[in-house]
């Protein structure tokens, strides 16, 4: 579902029809009283109507047909704020349907006690509570999220990830989690259940997307504060401006108070509607963003989190370097020709398919220009790796190739009656003391040489760390290497600090640590020896194919388990804020010319001479009004796709993010009402409604 | 006119200059390091303590804090107002007032007690010389003292790290008054005495007019009031109280005789003001955050400094026009022997530091003139502010700025490593707002009354404008007088003191419960990615906060007023 959502652009048409029906639907007090600056919008519009059948019926404090065209125009600037936030919601909405076709009833068989062969009692998954066991085999259903007790199966996990490829979930160890609503496809797994139904990991995805939840996040509620604060003092100056101006008008002996309907146009145009009307859009989208990210936030409050992060801990296997090691270097035994040596190694790797294996079969022929066998045709026999031999190898036409670590080889040599030469000892610590790994090959009694493996830093990953020490964020990376091959890895990728033969409690350690020193830190982890250190991350990413325990402890869950997504993650909260910031700032600069439309034509009949302040030459002082209220409106139109996409970030530091934000934002928010009036102004002139 | 503004950039740059020296003194009275004064006051300082029974090592909270700032004021107030009720039957009194009418001792003690100094009375003929000294001379000392303990306050929460407490209120208090204010003061005064600012306890003087054709029947003679003038004038000017002893205030020859008593004077109302952006920046240990909060501050200032004097210096349209000559600019309104620019500068620096102390007429000053000092008090007294006021007051500002641009950046928004969250926008909105609120609240109430509409003595919007500026001055505790108004009337007095106390603690109870908050806050160590807020756009950014908000709360109005007298004026429609 997420592959899809990520393709559908910004403007579905499915979505667009329902927002505009949301968007009447909004319009029910119950909704616009939780946006006060959109509340004070919708008051002043069912003033100005009231004002419009008072002037209908002969009584008007100005023209019909004026009052008409402003209270049009103020609905419409509650309607497009509604939009704004329906159309964001719809994504969602969108998703959350597809998500909920996936959790229907399924049945169940609830076993007596947590064994395959214990008494099955069939039941419906409405009926499972937390710690019950149950059994679940090929082209079943998982009926509740739980951790397999017993058993290994292939499950499909689209309906929650988007990915079809089916993953293996197996008993103890780190990928043990099963979540309800996925398929088992072969095999079979016992499943102790761990949340109660309308809990369910996915029931709680189903609310995040559908934004049915969302709670405020604490930036945003200190940002209504301010704008709450801001539409008061606007609505004081708007009132007060009735005995202001008939105190003026009974001074100068002309003119009269000015009308309220202009007092409530006057009103809207100042109050920060831009932002207040795309506040919530801009929250909802926020999550949206997380989602289509494959990134399921489990507060709001963790996608603000993830924009003030100071330190991230990385995990070295999997984020900073690829899962495995390679293949480097070949050092051939004291008397040992350097090409014989690369042929026994590759022979030796031929059919081994770990990577290690491969990467050495890639490395003779590409620097000694051997070409790889199939073994199968060597007539060769292949043998495996295991934990009691801890070496791997073939046995082809008498010849017994062996490669592994250098302990292990040296007694399988020994054992042969031959010896293990004290140079292969010293190449094999050099390469151990920098970072890599000798694996040591040998044929029969005869020591080769030493190939050495190092770990693959990520292609591209050392500029991300780059760009996040711009934009402030320190990288730790976390390995359980010694400090040597820590230390040589890490100066490879470029990370600001190491810790190496980290433990879970030294994780957890050195977030506290560095949490005492006023740092936020994110984290990723999978394991259940992470839970705690997660619990303590201020933010932290669980691995969708991590333990329940992690996901638990986690405030954000990675659908595509890919560690590498903290960045995004971050990326994504800072743009989140960003967009607020960006928006209100324009949204206050924007007042300035507003009063530069309004403030002579209201006052212009009491003091004629005010009309000097009319810089923008507007028509008449109806149409300046008009104008000034119909761009109000408009821009939140013009912005919903700003709101939903969110404000550009990038990886540059904070001084010139700032400048860039309030040149584009502050100044051009100062300058586009100006243009944007004055053309409405013209337009409205043209039709001859001025 | 090129002499005045070389005149106008030296007196800049010698508050500029003595900013760095003051600052840095300012910074050690409130982090307890013991002065060069203390060997000499220590024993003062203990004594007082050892009185009054307390320990000034004993830290209080923000509530406890700003209970013991009520609880002061409070009691400082009914003092006050009792000495003014029973000035009567006290001593000092050569000229025998009776006891001041309980409105107008109402107003006068609220007015003394925030700092503000509104006179809606001549001191001249109202008030005995004890109630001059025993009551407004010590709140002059005490208010100003009391802004700057709770500058102190919020000072130390930022730079405290996880602390509950935020300092102990008495010895703020105390250390204020008696290291800073009371050695200042006594210099000025000095200084004032030697250029002939009375000091005296003596009867008025009644003299023979020197000009004979003056006398009437009804003044045969003229009477020179005479009093303890200089030791009051000193604090009023430091204090940015700006209460007159005399009635002209520093127009008035006896309270500011000569163009040196008047440089001082002048010098004396942005001193401390300036001086504690760089306190503020040596408590904070990052001196440049507290230079660019002075740049902010001066960016304000300036401007509407320059239009004051331009609009006053270029003279009358309207006198013009009938031959009269403009090169002495606008004088109707002023003393000769300081002329335009200087009048127009004093205006300025006194309507931008909530002092209020003026040396000549504001109603009088063209409506460019007047718009600049109204709109100086509307930014809400931050540039350069009150005594300590001033700063707090910026600081709240500077909240909203770094929010924003936190925003813009990224991040939850952090000022020298304090979040800046929930709470403290909450208490920055409300600081903000308070002031919009009462001016154009109280201002709407006059004219809507028929008793606030009597008061104006002017048609038009130039009597818009003189009911605007009595409430914006006492909403922004300045205290300065448009003039032009019949200010001592019931109505007056009870709603003026009314905005004085809104004004007052409706920003200052905030202050301290956002210096709570932010005591009790961890501070981020700062990164690339934390905002800087010493630089140059950041300065930009705070004086476009500022002046945004004043200029949307107050354009309509100020469009009533002086503007519409402007434009009305400059094309030869004059009244």
């Amino acid at each position: 579902m997420n592959a899809k959502a990520g393709s559908r652009g910004l403007f579905d048409w499915a979505i667009v029809r329902r927002a505009v029906a949301e968007s009447f639907l909004k319009l029910s007090p119950k909704r616009q009283v939780r946006n006060p600056v959109m509340f004070c919008v919708m008051v002043g519009s069912l003033m100005t109507t009231g004002l419009f059948v008072q002037a209908l019926l002969g009584r008007g404090e100005a023209s019909a047909s004026f009052i008409f065209w402003v209270s049009l125009w103020l609905w419409f600037t509650l309607l497009f704020a509604n939009f704004a936030e329906a159309m964001a919601e719809g994504r969602g909405k969108a998703q959350a349907e597809a998500l909920r076709k996936t959790r229907k009833e399924v049945p169940a068989r609830k076993l007596s006690e947590p064994r395959r062969g214990a008494k099955v009692e069939m039941t419906s998954s409405q009926n499972l509570r937390r710690g019950d066991v149950v059994l679940v085999e090929a082209d079943e259903i998982i009926p509740a999220d739980g951790d397999i007790v017993e058993g290994v199966a292939s499950v499909n996990e689209s309906a929650v990830t988007g990915e079809s490829a089916p993953v293996i979930r197996e008993s103890g160890g780190d990928r043990s989690a099963v979540t309800g609503g996925t398929l088992v496809l072969s095999d079979w797994i016992v499943v102790r259940v761990t949340s109660d139904p309308g809990e369910s990991f996915l029931d709680r995805m189903i609310s995040l997307v559908e934004g049915a939840k969302r709670q405020k996040t604490p930036n945003e509620i200190a940002l209504a504060v301010l704008l709450a604060g801001l539409t008061l003092v606007f609505l004081l100056v708007c009132a007060t401006l009735l005995p202001f101006s008939a105190y003026s008008a009974a001074a100068a002996g002309r003119g009269s108070a000015v009308p309220i309907t202009i007092l409530v146009a006057l009103f809207v145009c100042l109050a920060p509607t831009t932002i207040g009307g795309l506040l919530s859009a801009i929250g909802v989208a926020g999550m949206d963003r997380m989602i289509r990210a494959n990134v399921i936030a489990l507060s709001g409050r963790a996608v603000e989190a993830a924009g003030d992060v100071d330190v991230l801990l990385l995990d070295k296997t999997g984020t900073i370097t690829l899962g495995n090691r390679q293949a480097a270097e070949f050092v051939p035994a004291e008397g040992v020709a350097e090409k014989t040596f690369a042929e026994a190694a590759q022979m030796a790797s031929l059919a081994d398919e770990t990577p290690e294996g491969r990467s050495i079969v890639i490395f003779a022929k590409e620097r000694y220009g051997l070409r790889a066998h199939d073994w199968r045709e060597l007539e060769a026999t292949f043998v495996p790796f295991t934990a009691r031999t801890r070496m791997s190898g073939v046995n082809v036409h008498g010849r017994a190739i062996r490669k592994g670590a250098a302990d292990a080889v040296e007694a399988w040599v020994k054992e042969q009656g031959g010896i293990f030469p004290a140079s292969v000892h010293a190449v094999a610590d050099t390469i151990s003391r920098q970072g890599g790994t000798p694996l040591v090959v040998a044929e029969g009694p005869r020591v080769l040489g030493v190939v050495r493996l190092k770990d693959v830093v990520k292609g591209g990953i050392r500029e991300r760390f780059a760009d996040l020490r711009r934009m402030g964020i320190r990288t730790i990376m976390i390995t359980g290497d010694n400090p040597l091959t820590a230390a040589a890895i890490a100066a490879e990728a470029g990370v600001d600090d190491f810790i190496s033969q980290a433990t879970p409690e030294t994780k957890l350690k050195c977030i506290r640590d560095l949490q005492a020193g006023g740092r936020l830190v994110a984290m990723t982890g999978d394991g259940t020896n992470d839970a705690p250190a997660l619990a303590q991350a201020d933010v932290a990413v669980a691995m969708n194919t991590g333990t329940q325990a992690a996901k638990e402890a986690g405030n954000l869950v990675d659908l595509d388990s890919n560690p590498t997504k903290l960045i995004e993650i971050v990326e994504i909260g800072k743009q989140l804020l960003i967009t607020r910031g960006a928006l209100t700032t324009f949204s206050i600069a924007n007042d300035v010319s507003k009063y530069f439309a309004i403030l002579p034509a209201a006052f212009v009949g009491v003091y004629p001479a005010l009309a000097k302040l009319n810089v923008m030459r507007l028509a008449t002082p109806q149409s300046a009004i008009l104008s000034a209220v119909i761009f109000n409106a408009l821009i939140i139109v013009f912005l919903i796709p700003l709101a939903l996409r969110g404000a550009r970030y990038r990886a540059v530091g904070a001084a010139d993010l700032l400048r860039r934000n309030v040149l584009v934002y502050g100044v051009g928010g100062l300058i586009t009402p100006f243009i944007g009036i004055k053309l409405i102004d013209m337009i409205l002139k043209a039709l001859g409604a001025a | 006119m090129n002499r005045e503004y070389i005149a106008i950039a030296a007196y800049m740059l010698v508050i500029l200059a003595l900013a760095k020296p003051l600052g840095a003194y300012v910074a050690g009275v409130y982090e307890g390091q013991t002065p060069f004064l203390e060997r000499l006051l220590g024993p003062v300082e203990r004594l007082f303590y050892r009185l009054c029974g307390i320990d000034p090592k004993r830290e209080m909270g923000w509530k406890r804090y700003a209970v013991a700032v009520l609880l002061f004021n409070v009691a400082g107030f009914f003092l006050l107002y009792a000495l003014e009720r029973l000035q009567g039957r006290l001593p000092l009194n050569p000229q025998h007032f009776p006891s001041v009418p309980a409105d107008l001792a109402l107003n006068t003690a609220v007015s003394f007690m925030t700092n503000t100094n509104w006179q809606a009375y001549s001191g001249e003929n109202t008030l005995s010389y004890l109630t001059q000294m025993a009551g407004l001379g010590v709140q002059n000392f005490v208010s100003a003292a009391s802004g700057l303990a709770v500058m102190a306050a919020l000072i130390r929460s930022l730079v405290r790290r996880e602390s509950p407490t935020i300092g102990n209120f008495w010895a703020d208090l105390w250390r204020g008054t008696l290291y800073i204010l009371l050695p200042l003061s006594s210099i000025l005064a000095l200084a004032l005495i030697s250029q002939g600012v009375v000091q005296n306890f003596k009867p008025y003087v009644q003299a023979a007019w020197l000009d004979h054709s003056a006398a009437t029947a009804a003044v045969p003679t003229q009477i020179i009031p005479m009093g303890p003038a200089a030791s009051q004038i000193a604090i009023k000017q430091l204090g940015t109280n700006g209460g007159g002893f005399f009635g002209a205030n520093s127009a008035y020859p006896f309270e500011n005789p000569t163009p040196l008593s008047d440089f001082l004077e002048m010098l004396s109302i942005l001193l401390l003001p300036a001086a504690l952006c760089h306190a503020f920046g040596s408590m904070v240990k990052d001196t440049r955050q507290g230079w660019a909060l002075l740049a902010a501050m001066t960016l304000l200032f300036l401007p509407l400094m320059i239009l004051a004097v331009h609009s006053e210096t270029a003279g009358n349209p309207a006198l013009t026009r009938l031959g009269v000559s403009a090169a002495a600019g606008n004088m109707e309104g002023k003393e000769v022997r300081f002329g335009a620019a200087d009048s127009a500068l004093w205006a300025a620096a006194t309507t931008a530091t909530s002092n209020g102390s003026v040396n000549s007429s504001h109603d009088s000053f063209m409506p460019l003139g007047g718009l600049a000092t109204l709109f100086l008090m509307q930014l809400g007294e931050v540039a350069y502010g009150g005594v300590g006021c001033g700063l707090y007051g910026l600081l709240m500002f500077v909240f909203v700025a770094v929010f924003v641009a936190g925003l813009m950046i990224g991040r939850t928004p952090e000022y020298l490593g304090k979040k800046i969250q929930i709470f403290e926008m909450q208490m920055a909105t409300i600081v903000i707002l308070v002031m919009p609120l009462i001016v154009l609240l109280s201002t709407a109430v006059a004219v809507v009354t028929a008793a606030g509409r009597a008061g104006a003595f002017n048609p038009g919007p130039h009597g818009f404008s003189e009911i605007l500026y009595a409430f914006t001055s006492q909403g922004n505790n300045n205290g300065s007088a448009f003039g032009g108004i019949n200010a001592d009337t019931t109505f007056y007095n009870v709603l003026g003191s009314l905005c004085m106390l809104l004004g007052r603690f409706w920003m200052k109870i905030p202050v301290l419960a956002a210096a709570g908050s932010l005591a009790r806050k961890k501070a981020s160590p700062p990164s690339a990615g934390t905002l800087p807020t010493y630089t140059p756009l950041f300065v930009l950014l705070l004086v476009g906060v500022v002046v945004i908000v004043g200029a949307l709360s107050f354009a309509p109005v100020l469009a009533l007023g002086p503007i519409a007298e402007h434009v009305m004026a400059s094309g030869s429609l004059v009244r």
